[in-house]
């Protein structure tokens, strides 16, 4: 539930920026340790290919083709915006083009590698020459294409093109719409049509470029070092003093993260506060020894502090990782303006503009966002599935990187994708529930598996956490909840609730006979999409707003109900306007049966629906549908003294509630903690 | 894996007949400039600046697939992984997609026109796409508003525009599917066919004539490629696929096995539930899930066969045009160097014009506004220019006036000529004391000493 975001490096190694590098040239430091090149050589070929190109002597490993040069400040730039995502894809391009500009020669001379005269350069001459050759619609490229250099595969000699052309086109006549022929164009990561010589040169500077790249880092490491290893040194030594049951390693490795990034400053104080809560210094030691596996678990366990959006300072920090453009509502309610304020109509547009700039966003998961976004998923069960069927999808997509674990990576992957939807819209219990299940399962592949046996195991505990906690579970629970339906009765329900809706329907196609009262409030009006689903089966149904409830309760004689959770102190998690309900029906001794699935219970303990709620947006309840001529409240926000209010849901506390209808029976809410401490594990861990 | 799952297709077209005679053979349509870069650059730079770097760009014509892709590598040799594929021409839009459909492998496509000139980002479209998991998704723009109240236009050529200009497109009352979309033939105040099907689902459709196909789709592949096989007599996206796609929406003959969750709104439940009814979790739940909740599917007898055409309409801030006709042509020349000029991607002087330092100018001559004068070029003495766009390299007397009008490049215009409302084109030579008010002139035209011209279009025969 925290607001956390992983940190960048993983989700985009583009971003990391470790001590005096440029913006593309970061990536050398990670390539580095797949080009084993001594410094001494790649100075030397620095040296070297200042005067001319070297010949092929240092030769990389083909896949290292690592970036290579510092660009001047003006021409990073200029050829990348600042966001990193887009900016040059794949560093090697970005030298290409540099090395091209030279031979094309029209371009100035600090643009030129590591300051590389132009005229030095020895095909950069004959392309003067050729680049005169026309300067509109025939680019100097084709020009030059003639020379036998192209870097492109396009035309290697415009003879050659129209010949291959005609035969294709002699080939089509006789078809009405013939396979055209694809031709490359302009390329940009492609490097087989790079001429044998160039490649030289690529390589050369290349070299050159790790080398500086090397000494570079070299001399940030350096500096670093000392720095790093006091922290490591301070960390344990506050872990000691602590006596905390903080794994010595997880605060230096805070320690360190907090002193190479600047960024992730605010994460570790929380950390290090949960550990003497967790463990306190009057602990004995042996305890701690025993303590330590389940604490390690518990400590995973335990929410991360909840982002307090009344904090000023966190909430900048949290804007400036967003993904999602977040803008500073207006007029917010005193009393909830610790809660992520309503702010989603106007980051749909800017989200959906940026549909192809989110780089390491898995489609689907992006898909899945924007659904949550726009309110076409919702309900918990459904965001629930949809969420981890995107998370499928992308686990079905993963392939590990090189030199890295994949329960590492996926892991941070998964984190990323969590921290976007939270950006979309803040997790759901159930939600909640259901990554700590995956993020279990991740955590707990064995090493030996193979990468593909992983991912598959992944996708299958996906599946059957899909199918035996929610689908098995509501058939559970409707038989459960069909006993407890007789003749004659009249049923109220509030809302709509994907099991209630499923229980009615079952009730009624095993031949029970009784009346349905469907409950609705503004502005959702969901009830109506059950009462449109209901008559269409033939249910006999009555239809009222949640202001008439206490007249329509004289008639009722059950209250069947959803959940979004159901916390340990058997206070119920629902849509707003629930616990209103299940006050009336307690006053008029109606019987009040909540419905949900178990792997939506939660150990927390609330006793209002203040501390954790979620905003809705507030001008839908400014609006009346159907009614324009209600506009008092039209340009509510300019008026300072003003504030709305539309909250999503509230805790009904558990003297409402007669019984708990959950997978494992029906139970009274006093039972909850039960359930929660004893299949917890199963719940979690299958 | 293509970014996002989604290939580009961009369509450049060949050399358009109704840009006569703008357009040659040495200058197809897609590399007509604007405001001195071709119209391609526009969509490229567009689908550039959204990350989108793999590109299939088809064309009309063998030379002109060489020229288009002659400048392509050139200007975007290490930015765009553009590849060129040359079609027959009079193939038409879909024909144009036929030939390059065996190479599309990702989930969805993105097809943009090559004429397009526009801000509104293609990732709008997309996500648009994939959040309805649409089978099309058509970006629709506020149709612009001054360029067709010309007078001077014949009746024929109003005619031609008129598809453009009017689509008659029925829209949900959320405003995001597509009920009905026809090309505007037909009057409003006339009769409109409606499906009744459709009607009955939607409850009430909004018929609108203010708004443009862009000509930016979505497409979801498997769909696409489907129909483009089944139906080997449709000849244009707008006229044959788009129209099919929407007729057949709640009797779906393409809805393949992927596309089950598309009980879209225009089931039977009144319209405004729309979203809600959506966000239902069956909704969501794909097939493998769906089975065991088969009862609660019964309302929906025929969920499985809809599928869901939706629409993006671009923000009225956001500048959208086609180049699909001479006054198109000089509308929007007129707006990249004036109102829309962050699309232009030079930067204004304090005058708001652009002077490339390169150019001289004679004294006593005056650049207005709004214009643009590309490098090389040279006026003389006390000439006057207006809200017009100058290519490079043109050479230009004295005492001469450019009022809105657009000179490419290489041209030479000698003393004394008025040129208002024109469009010439490169290489031309305009001698003394010319006159010209609405007229086109061909590539390498000679318009001789005195001439006037009002509302022609020269051409070298």
């Amino acid at each position: 539930m925290d607001m956390r975001r992983p940190p960048r490096t993983v989700s985009d190694p583009k971003v990391r920026q470790v001590g005096f590098v440029t913006p593309s040239a970061a990536p050398p430091t990670r390539s580095l340790s797949d080009a084993p090149t001594t410094v001494a050589a790649a100075v030397a070929a620095s040296a070297a290919s200042a005067s001319s190109p070297p010949s092929g002597e240092i030769s990389l490993p083909g896949s290292s083709l690592s970036p290579v040069m510092i660009p001047p400040p003006r021409h990073a730039s200029s050829d990348g915006r600042p966001s990193a995502p887009v900016a040059v894809p794949n560093p090697a391009s970005s030298l290409r083009r540099d090395s091209l500009r030279i031979r094309v020669g029209s371009y100035n001379a600090s643009e030129v590698v590591l300051g590389t005269p132009p005229s030095a350069s020895p095909s950069s001459r004959t392309d003067n020459a050729a680049s005169e050759f026309s300067d509109e619609t025939m680019s100097p490229w084709h020009g030059r294409s003639g020379t036998a250099k192209a870097a492109s595969s396009f035309p290697g000699s415009s003879s050659e093109m129209i010949v291959m052309k005609t035969g294709v086109g002699g080939g089509g006549g006789a078809g009405s719409t013939p396979k055209s022929p694809l031709t490359t164009a302009s390329v940009v990561k492609t490097l087989p049509g790079i001429s044998e010589k160039e490649r030289e040169v690529l390589m050369g500077t290349q070299n050159d470029g790790a080398g500086a790249s090397k000494t570079l880092k070299e001399k940030t490491t350096k500096a670093e070092r000392r720095a790093l290893q006091e922290a490591q040194r301070a960390a344990k030594a506050a872990a000691k003093e602590a006596g905390a049951g903080v794994k010595p390693s997880t605060a230096s490795g805070s320690a360190v993260v907090a002193n190479t990034k600047q960024g992730k400053v605010v994460k570790p104080p929380p950390q290090k506060k949960d550990g003497p809560q967790i463990a306190p210094p009057s602990g004995s030691s042996e305890k701690k020894v025993v303590d330590r596996p389940p604490e390690k678990d518990r400590k995973k366990d335990v929410p991360a502090p909840r982002m307090q959006f009344d904090d000023k300072h966190r909430v900048e920090k949290a804007k400036r990782r967003a993904v999602v453009n977040q803008f500073e509502a207006k007029n917010r309610v005193e009393l909830f303006r610790h809660l992520p304020q309503y702010i989603h109509g106007t980051q749909l547009p800017d989200l959906e503009g940026k549909f192809f700039q989110l780089d390491p966003m898995h489609p689907s998961v992006y898909k899945v966002g924007l659904q949550y976004l726009s309110g076409q998923i919702s309900g918990s069960n459904a965001r629930c599935i949809a969420m981890l069927l995107a998370f499928r999808e992308a686990i079905r997509d993963y392939s590990t990187p090189p030199e890295k674990a994949l329960v590492r990576d996926l892991t941070a992957k998964i984190s990323s994708y969590v921290s976007f939807l939270i950006e979309c819209r803040p997790l759901s219990i159930s939600m909640g529930n259901t990554i700590k299940f995956l993020k279990n399962r991740i955590a707990k592949l064995p090493d030996t598996m193979s990468e593909s046996e992983a991912k598959s195991s992944l996708q299958s505990d996906i599946d059957r956490f899909i199918n035996e906690k929610i689908v098995i579970a509501d058939k559970v629970i409707i038989r459960h909840a069909v006993t407890k339906i007789r003749d004659g009765d009249v049923l109220l329900t509030y809302g709509l609730s994907s099991v209630v809706e499923m229980i009615l329907v079952y009730a009624h196609e095993v031949g029970k006979q009784f009346r349905v009262v469907i409950v609705d409030s503004r502005p959702k009006l969901e009830g109506q999409v059950l009462l449109h689903r209901l008559v269409a089966k033939g249910l006999n149904c009555t239809y009222t707003h949640i202001n008439a409830i206490s007249y329509i309760m004289h008639e009722v004689t059950r209250v069947f109900l959803g959940a979004a959770s159901v916390l340990s102190n058997g206070t119920v998690y629902s849509r707003v306007g629930t616990a209103c309900v299940a006050m009336v029906a307690n006053a008029f001794r109606v019987p009040v049966l909540i419905c949900c699935e178990a792997y939506k219970f939660h150990e927390r303990v609330q006793l209002d629906s203040i501390c954790s709620n979620e905003l809705g947006d507030p001008d839908v309840i400014s609006r009346v549908s159907g009614r324009q001529d209600l506009n008092h409240l039209d340009n509510w926000a300019d008026n300072e003294n003003l504030q709305l209010l539309n909250l999503s849901y509230d805790a009904t506390p558990s003297d409402y509630v007669s019984m708990i209808i959950t997978d494992y029976g029906m139970l009274p809410p006093s039972s909850v903690p039960v359930i929660v401490r004893e299949y917890r594990r199963e719940n979690l861990w299958i | 894996m293509a970014r996002m799952d989604f290939e580009v297709v961009v369509l450049a077209g060949g050399t358009s007949r109704k840009l006569n005679p703008l357009v040659s053979q040495e200058v197809p349509k897609a590399l007509l400039p604007v405001a001195n870069r071709p119209v391609l650059s526009y969509v490229l730079e567009l689908l550039e600046a959204s990350n989108l770097k793999d590109l299939i760009v088809v064309v009309e014509g063998e030379d002109a697939a060489l020229r288009i892709g002659g400048w392509i590598s050139g200007a975007y040799v290490d930015r765009l992984h553009v590849e060129v594929a040359a079609v027959p021409e009079g193939v038409g839009t879909a024909g144009a997609l036929r030939a390059v459909a065996s190479y599309l492998t990702a989930n969805d496509v993105l097809i943009v026109s090559g004429d397009l000139v526009t801000d509104v980002p293609p990732g709008a479209v997309a996500a648009t796409h994939r959040r309805h998991s649409a089978v099309v998704t058509a970006l629709l723009c506020p149709a612009p508003v001054s360029g067709p109240s010309d007078t001077g236009t014949s009746g024929g050529k109003e005619k031609a525009k008129k598809p453009v200009r009017c689509n008659i497109v029925g829209l949900d009352p959320t405003r995001q599917y597509l009920l009905h979309m026809a090309t505007g033939w037909v009057e409003v105040e006339k009769d409109i066919r409606v499906q009744k099907s459709i009607l009955r689902a939607v409850g009430q459709i909004e018929i609108r004539v203010d708004l443009m196909d862009a000509h930016m789709y979505a497409f979801k592949r498997s769909v696409l490629q489907d129909i483009l096989d089944q139906k080997d007599k449709f000849h244009s996206i707008r006229q044959d696929i788009l129209p099919y796609l929407i007729r057949t929406q709640l009797n779906s003959e393409v809805s393949d096995n992927g596309v089950i969750k598309s009980e879209s709104g225009m089931d039977n439940i009144s319209s405004q539930n729309d979203l809600r009814w959506l966000s239902q979790h069956r909704e969501i739940a794909p097939s493998a899930f769906q089975e065991p909740h088969a009862f609660g599917l019964k309302s929906l007898p025929d969920a499985r066969r809809t599928h869901k055409c939706c629409v993006y309409i671009a923000n009225e801030s956001k500048y959208c045009a086609r180049l699909n006709s001479i006054q198109a042509y000089s509308d929007i020349n007129r707006d990249v160097v004036g109102e829309a000029s962050h699309l232009s991607g030079y930067s204004f002087s304090a005058q708001n014009n652009i002077i490339h330092p390169s150019a001289e100018l004679g004294s006593k001559t005056t650049v207005g506004p709004q214009c643009m004068l590309a490098e090389g070029s040279k006026l003389g003495d006390k000439c006057s220019v207006k809200r017009s766009v100058i290519g490079r390299h043109c050479r230009i007397g004295s005492n001469v006036k450019i009022v809105n009008s657009i000179v490419m490049n290489h041209v030479t215009i000698e003393d004394g000529c008025s040129i208002q409302g024109s469009v010439v084109c490169s290489n031309v030579q305009l001698q003394e004391r010319v006159v010209l008010k609405d007229c086109q002139v061909g590539a390498g035209y000679v318009v001789t000493t005195g001439g006037e011209h009002k509302s022609e279009s020269l051409a070298r025969k």
